[in-house]
């Protein structure tokens, strides 16, 4: 009986959804349509039976927060992974199930890669031709190659000289370059993975403009972000999934801010993150006249207890470079540093975690992570000694500690003895914060400390941050996003070019005032200032 | 739903004990297979002589594997076997004593262990890289060898220090007492030291370790010292046993030490091993070699197979690396 009814079920379920599968094919508004698309891993369902359509030729933003799939469902429509049975996908009206990256190119569709890696030592345009050469005879037409990567920049705007070496070109530059990549496959579908991660605010608005132009070609765009602004700004529609499950889509037009957070998160919250006061203390360090030739002159600031100080500045004005100094990873050629009005000397980190000083570095996975190591193994590393029993690490002890830290971190993880590399990006923040937090740091540096980080997780950070500058501890913010740096710091040093533009309090920080001072010493270079005037006026022409 | 999930669980749990224990499981049933087909392969005799043999070259794939999870390797650990025991035999040869015994004993360690700081300086404050530092000590250390001996093998015919050898603790061969002592050591400091961990640092990503204030280059310097003292070790060990000291000892032995490391699941790529599964790696080698040659298989075919093993561990490797 009870079989019978099953298969009923199952023959109904089967029937509705040839029913949509007709209506879909012959929906020709769609460049893509995934039906009831489903991946299971080993333990975890990635996907449950998720929904998308985009439009032909629009901007369709994806949200979600970390972990929530976005990544899983974009992997399977590069060939990256094989859904499981049971979804369909039709790509411009025919069955679509790509085998590998390859096949999804030839059909229509090409990805622009979160972290992007070119081959440094080859120019752009071999970097634009890499698997693809245009050849003569059997050898390479570098001229043929040269000339076409120059047409495609030159209309989607990037002004550039394609002989020069990938290793000279500017993240931001080399994010431009992988979308016109992709616009040179003659692809009808670019997929963005969060393309801004890496970019300063300025960066940020040139991509926008490219992003216009490839649309204005017809060419339709999956764009992840996890910024909101970025979303309202650029997209038509957006479409949110949480916990592996397709929420839903939206006209941007037809949606607040707070209605698309919600759909992300499913609970309330406040955009902008409101910190409270905390009582600030007697000056913790104090830096002067710190100088590391080629990288950054003169730097002078001072950081209290219980105070949060900002360090702002476009990328390559020298603010990591800063912080990897008075961490003693690169170290300052001359200056001075002062802990509790003494003159302290960093030559090497094993100074800086004496002096009870924790350092978040910006790139997780080339400073951060042992991607192949566990979690606990990740947390402890810095100080073993707390660990240790008659001079053997307590594999228990190292666990109960991890454990806790677990929990009070809220990290989304099996067990601690996970391997970290099977983390989301966020959680694996998480752990890195945790490792320095066991440190019992007396000043905490954090470079980046939300970047590639979902609403959900930046807020669980932000609250951490405040909570520390609460128990005394003074914490050196560095940051890209404005907001981050204008919520958190009660003081804020600009930089640029390697240069102390100035400090501001936090009552006169605006976003103006700050983007005004880093602005101060962005001077292009020679070479690209020509180019760019030299394509205006043949545009005017 | 449920039972599916569980199923799910159930599997990555097996897998998961494959991954980890695949190798032994291997090392069981090719011993289990030889047992049957050969009269008198199980024996004590038989063990213990394949455990003899597994020692020499077992002490140095541990050290090999130290330096091969810091993301390095170690070729010279064959020539200073060559180095050491020719010192070794230098010292103890016309004379008695356990004093004597324990000074050559010494002494080859001493040797392997300056091959090390030579090898662990050039790498780590020369910035060469390992594979060419300890290239060049592998040329250097067999020439020595052969200058010290004046290219010809040196008598070492002492009673105290061919004992050790020879000799039995319990009806336990000497060497694989040795061998037991020496694992049972390095496997707690890769494990359970902040030395050991510090080698896993590095070997998972270096600039993380340097961050987390490990002194990168005296881990390094330490772990190529181990590495020579286990190889100057071995050589007197070998040189116990066959009452000589010869420049030509330890022929390609970094190679078997290697393949030991790796087919016990070592990644060349840094980061991943441990002393347990270095021993099951070369238990396999060893006996697979003394299987082949109660098989009577032919030596060239012996060498080719030894080889498609090695490709087929690394293989393995790379599979399960893609999987997780």
């Amino acid at each position: 009986m009870k079989s019978k009814t099953n298969s009923i079920t199952l023959l109904f379920s089967n029937f509705t959804q040839l029913i949509k599968t007709i209506t879909l094919m012959t929906n020709s508004d769609c460049i893509l349509e995934m039906i009831n698309v489903s991946k299971t891993f080993p333990g975890v369902k990635a996907l449950d039976k998720v929904n998308l359509s985009i439009r032909k030729g629009s901007i369709h933003a994806l949200m979600g927060e970390n972990g929530a799939g976005k990544s899983t469902l974009m992997k399977i429509l590069y060939g990256l992974y094989t859904p499981d049975a049971g979804g369909e996908i039709f790509f411009d009206g025919k069955p679509f199930n790509p085998k590998a990256p390859i096949d999804a190119i030839h059909t229509g569709l090409a990805m622009v890669p979160q972290e992007i890696s070119p081959s440094a030592n080859l120019s752009v345009a071999a970097n634009f031709y890499l698997g693809r050469e245009i050849k003569k005879g059997i050898l390479m037409d570098q001229s043929a190659m040269n000339e076409k990567t120059n047409d495609i920049l030159k209309e989607l705007g990037i002004p550039m000289s394609v002989e020069t070496l990938m290793q000279n070109v500017s993240v931001a530059k080399a994010q431009l370059l992988a979308i016109a990549t992709a616009v040179s496959y003659d692809a009808k579908l670019i997929i963005m993975d969060e393309p801004t991660t890496a970019l300063t605010e300025s960066e940020v608005h040139q991509l926008y403009r490219i992003v216009k132009k490839v649309q204005e070609r017809g060419i339709a765009i999956i764009y992840i972000s996890h910024k909101l602004g970025e979303v309202f700004e650029l997209s038509d529609e957006v479409s949110v999934i949480r916990d592996g499950e397709y929420i839903g889509t939206k006209k941007t037009t037809d949606i607040t801010k707070e209605e698309l957070i919600n759909m992300m998160v499913g609970r309330d919250m406040d955009e902008m993150f409101q910190r409270e006061d905390v009582i600030i203390g007697e000056t913790l360090l104090e830096v002067r006249n710190l100088s590391l030739p080629g990288k950054f002159h003169d730097i002078n600031f001072s950081v209290r207890k219980g105070e949060i100080f900002g360090i702002a500045g476009l990328v390559g004005a020298g603010r990591s470079e800063v912080v990897e100094a008075l961490f003693g990873y690169k170290p300052a050629e001359s200056g001075e540093i002062h802990l509790h009005g003494k003159k302290i000397e960093i030559h090497k980190p094993c100074d800086a975690i004496k002096h009870r000083i924790g350092f978040v570095t910006e790139d997780r996975k080339l400073t951060g992570l042992m991607l192949n190591m566990s979690v606990t193994d990740n947390m402890i590393m810095p100080e073993l000694l707390p660990y240790e029993k008659h001079h053997l690490i307590s594999e228990e002890l190292a666990r109960d500690v991890a454990n806790s830290m677990k929990d009070q971190l809220r990290i989304k993880t099996p067990t601690v003895e996970t391997i970290i590399g099977n983390l989301s990006g966020g959680n694996q923040q998480k752990v890195l914060i945790a490792r320095w937090l066991l440190l019992e740091p007396e000043i905490l540096i954090l470079d980046e400390p939300t970047k590639g980080i979902d609403i959900g997780a930046k807020a669980e950070i932000y609250k951490l941050i405040v909570e520390l500058a609460r128990l005394g501890k003074a914490i050196i913010i560095v940051s890209s996003e404005m907001l981050e740096l204008l919520s958190l710091s009660d003081r804020i040093m600009v930089m640029a070019e390697g240069r102390e533009v100035g400090i501001v309090d936090r009552d006169n920080a605006t976003q103006e005032v700050i983007l005004e001072m880093a602005a101060g010493g962005d001077v292009p270079s020679q070479e690209e200032q020509e180019l760019e005037s030299e394509y205006q006026t043949q545009g005017v022409a | 739903m449920i039972k599916e999930a569980s199923a799910n669980a159930r599997k990555t749990h097996y897998t998961e004990i494959l991954n980890k224990y695949g190798m032994l499981l291997i090392l069981i049933l090719l011993f289990s297979a030889l047992s049957l087909k050969i009269d008198g392969f199980a024996s004590f005799r038989n063990i213990f002589s394949i455990l003899e043999q597994v020692s020499m070259f077992g002490i140095i794939a541990i050290g090999v594997t130290f330096a091969i999870v810091t993301g390095g390797i170690d070729l010279s650990s064959g020539a200073v076997v060559a180095l050491a025991s020719v010192v070794g035999a230098s010292i103890v040869t016309g004379t008695e004593g356990y004093g004597m015994t324990i000074f050559a004993f010494g002494a080859a360690m001493f040797v392997g262990s300056i091959c090390g700081l030579i090898n662990g300086s050039i790498t780590a404050y020369g910035r060469i890289p390992p594979f060419i530092a300890t290239l060049g000590m592998m040329t250097m250390a067999r020439g020595v060898a052969q200058l010290v001996s004046n290219g010809r093998p040196i008598d070492a015919s002492s009673d105290a220090f061919t004992s050790i050898g020879d000799g039995s603790i319990f009806g336990v061969p000497g060497l694989v007492v040795i061998y037991v002592l020496v694992a049972i050591t390095c496997h707690i400091m890769m494990s359970r030291m902040s030395f050991g961990r510090h080698v896993f640092a590095i070997g998972g990503n270096v600039n993380t370790a340097k961050i987390c204030g490990v002194n990168v280059e005296i881990t390094l310097l330490k772990v190529y010292i181990l590495a020579g003292a286990l190889a100057g070790l071995a050589g007197a060990m070998l040189t116990s046993r066959a009452y000589a000291g010869n420049p030509t000892f330890g022929n390609m032995w970094e190679l078997d030490a290697i393949a030991a490391a790796v087919i016990g699941g070592t990644s060349l790529a840094g980061g991943v091993g441990s002393v347990p599964m270095c021993i099951v790696g070369a238990l396999i080698i060893g006996v697979m070699n003394k299987g082949l040659n109660m098989l009577g298989v032919d030596p060239y075919w012996q060498q080719i197979i030894k080889g498609m093993i090695i490709i087929g561990a690394v293989l393995l490797d790379a599979q399960k690396r893609k999987k997780a």
